[in-house]
């Protein structure tokens, strides 16, 4: 037993509004540069649609993750062979297009343009070319509440064994939000892929990182994350991804998407696991046991022996503490009502996700819905959203534990509603669940009030330990020294300078001094 | 000092200096910048193509070079290779992925001019290297003809002769004279593929020295430890 600690997150679908905040906030302070102008470490996606990059989940396009071949985990885009063979073209590479060429508006067109008939626009800009843009065709989030036509939409790979037709009529139709962040795998297929070595998993955190210094561009990364979070920097040419706002979480604060989540559905806790299990959990023979096989990588915080083993590592006491209080932990393993997203892919990824049910619960309001022998729990085959679509884009398409999770939440409701409404509680729907009152309460406090404190629990990073003298680096913190500050006055460099800025219309407003 | 011993007596000892010297500064002070610089994202047609064919063939043609003017004279007479089959090897070889080279850069060059949206995103070291690289291929295939004329004459000397140079200048007692009777397309040649050298450390050429050969042995998975130990 190897134990190492995971920074790992949960999202609650069920309360998710899709108000984009968590993007905007990431991309102002993480990609709001260029070259990354297209690139969005954090993205929701309104479900089903074919997403961002365009149809990302479907690896028979993209051959991402991993596979078993011949019994053995591989790369799906091949050995480290044939890698070395593609690296003056990977032929999975996506294109520009693919994700949407970066824009911007003449705005100031608006306020220059003379006298005339018509109302004058702001033509788009493209940030790559500084040219006009003739018609945006595509966008960051161009199927935003379903938006466009369903039988472009429904290409959505987890629509696959699902009767489209009937959902796309009106009546039938459904929908659920999907922010997605870089997984920050336990067994990453972008660090697997980098022919140079410079992506790298941290041993603290497990936080996933390029070395920008390191990369040298081959781009096999890219292709390579099933989930499309690694991107390209055309201007610097290096792969840039999501950094799990590290600086942030060493300080023990949540992400920067987390901390401003208006819907509160995040949290950010830490889980043990088993390093030494990684590749034979990932190996499954049958997709549909990955999800299963990656809660049993997880070790126990409370497990004496898991305790022992992992002070023997160097984990600190204030992380295994932090483990035991981990929101996390809580949702995956105690109350089994979140799931890894598309755990087929076998890179046990770390942002868990609870399935939503929120259009539920008005049609139990309404009796629309039959319910079970309880008179509360609606059969699940009968939710707007169908299970198989959760269970394909959650557990690989096994749907018991699916239905078991929405029963969960259900039940969870239903007993509140008794306590509030009725005034005396009643646990039919409970047991009928397999939860106990007292887990009942506590998913209600993590789950609907969502206190601060429960959905973050952060550890401190220990720069104590990091540092080989920390009483000769007293003094010197936020100084650089050497080559950090040589971009000084010298106008004239031999190498390839930084260029800065990118495209912003030409033309310039008015100064309001003038008028 | 004249133009002649300029060019061939100093200016390889300027260009290999600054390649070497100029590459260390760089991969030292300057990693960021270290790259392949890959504009695949923007344009993917035809880089398939475009791509392996300039990849494929430059990288043969440069180890073509190497081992057939570097290699000394008597190891080859040593291995029964005369200078006759030396010569038609080359010639051969040369046409076969100077060919392949052409195809692939012609690609590549006309996605690096004309492409809307490489070309703007193209820094002039980029656009510089890849024409300088098409004209020095062009004329290394344009000495292939000159050869075949000395081979129908069966007279290897020239290939002889700027192999000898060649050496000459890598065991530091560089003789210009040696390239008194070779024809001037080859010195041509020569000055263009010397400068290739000179500007290397300054433009996206870099990458060349970072190829990823360490890949093949490592383990997929990396951790770093920030750790003390």
């Amino acid at each position: 037993m190897k134990v190492r600690a995971q920074f790992a997150f949960v999202f609650n679908l069920d309360k998710c509004i899709g108000c984009h905040t968590c993007s905007v906030t990431c991309k102002n302070v993480w990609t709001n540069r260029k070259g990354v102008e297209y690139a969005w470490f954090n993205n929701v996606e309104s479900k089903p649609g074919v997403g961002y990059p365009k149809q990302w989940e479907n690896q028979e396009v993209w051959k991402g993750g991993w596979e078993l071949k011949n019994g053995k985990l591989e790369l799906k885009s091949g050995n480290r062979a044939s890698k070395l063979l593609n690296i003056f073209a990977n032929p999975d590479m996506p294109e520009i297009d693919d994700y949407y060429e970066p824009f911007t508006y003449n705005y100031a067109h608006l306020q220059n343009a003379p006298l005339s008939e018509a109302t004058p626009t702001a033509r788009p800009i493209s940030q790559i070319t500084g040219e006009s843009m003739e018609k945006i065709k595509w966008g960051p989030n161009w199927e935003d509440d379903l938006a466009g036509e369903y039988h472009k939409r429904s290409k959505d790979k987890n629509m696959d064994n699902i009767q489209k037709e009937m959902y796309g009529q009106f009546e039938n139709t459904f929908h659920m939000y999907l922010p997605r962040i870089c997984n920050h795998c336990l067994n990453a297929a972008c660090v697997a892929a980098c022919p140079s070595g410079s992506i790298y998993k941290r041993e603290e955190d497990g936080i996933v990182l390029v070395d920008q210094d390191k990369c040298r561009g081959w781009r096999m990364c890219i292709s390579s994350c099933p989930y499309k979070k690694v991107f390209y920097n055309w201007e610097s040419g290096k792969a840039e991804k999501c950094i799990g706002c590290y600086p942030r979480v060493e300080s023990g604060m949540p992400t920067v998407c987390s901390e401003s989540c208006v819907g509160r559905i995040r949290y950010n806790g830490i889980m043990l696991y088993d390093a030494d299990r990684i590749e034979e959990l990932a190996s499954m023979e049958n997709e549909q046991d990955l999800y299963e096989a990656q809660c049993r990588i997880f070790l126990d915080p409370n497990d004496p022996e898991v305790i022992a083993a992992a002070r023997a590592e160097g984990i600190n006491e204030d992380w295994l503490d932090a483990a035991r209080k981990s929101p996390i932990w809580k949702m995956a393993m105690d109350w089994k009502i979140a799931f890894p997203m598309h755990p087929e892919f076998r890179t046990l990824p770390m942002v868990w996700y609870v399935p939503p049910l929120s259009p539920v619960q008005s049609q139990i309001d309404q009796g629309n819905l039959p319910v079970g022998p309880d008179g509360a729990i609606p059969l699940a085959g009968t939710m707007r959203l169908p299970i198989e679509y959760l269970a394909n884009l959650l557990t690989a398409g096994k749907t018991a534990p699916i239905e078991s999770a929405l029963n969960r939440l259900i039940a969870m409701r239903s007993y509140q509603r008794s306590v509030h409404v009725e005034g005396k509680a009643d646990t039919r729907a409970l047991d009928a669940a397999g939860i106990t009152e007292d887990q009942a309460k506590e998913m209600y406090r993590y789950l609907a009030i969502a206190n601060y404190e429960d959905r973050f629990v952060i550890p401190t990073g220990h720069t104590e330990e990091t540092l080989d003298d920390a009483y000769g680096f007293q003094g010197q913190n936020g100084f650089s020294f050497g080559n950090d500050s040589s971009h000084g006055v010298s106008k004239i460099t031999l190498f390839p300078r930084r260029r800065k800025d990118t495209v912003e219309p030409k033309e310039l407003a008015p100064s309001s001094d003038n008028s | 000092m004249d133009l002649h011993n300029f060019l061939y007596g100093i200016y390889p000892y300027i260009a290999l200096s600054v390649f070497l010297l100029g590459s260390w500064l760089r991969f030292d002070r300057e990693q960021y910048t270290w790259k392949s610089d890959s504009s695949q994202l923007l344009s993917k047609a035809n880089m398939r193509l475009g791509s392996n064919l300039f990849h494929v063939g430059i990288i043969a043609i440069f180890f073509g070079h190497a081992v057939g003017l570097l290699t000394p004279h008597s190891v080859f007479t040593g291995l029964g290779v005369s200078d006759m089959t030396h010569q038609m090897i080359a010639i051969w070889a040369g046409s076969i992925f100077g060919g392949m080279c052409l195809v692939g850069g012609a690609i590549l060059w006309l996605r690096r001019m004309f492409n809307q949206r490489v070309s703007a995103v193209s820094r002039g070291s980029d656009k510089f290297i890849l024409t300088w690289l098409l004209i020095t291929l062009l004329l290394g295939l344009s000495t292939i003809p000159v050869s075949i004329g000395h081979a129908n004459h069966d007279n290897p000397a020239v290939m002889i002769a700027l192999a000898e140079w060649v050496q000459s200048i890598i065991y530091l007692h560089p003789d210009p004279s040696l390239l008194n009777g070779v024809d001037t397309i080859f010195k041509v040649h020569l000055f263009f593929g010397m400068t290739v050298f000179l500007v290397f450390p300054f433009t996206r050429m870099v990458h060349v020295w970072s190829a990823p050969f360490g890949y093949v042995a490592r383990p997929y998975q990396i951790v770093r430890s920030k750790r003390f130990r």
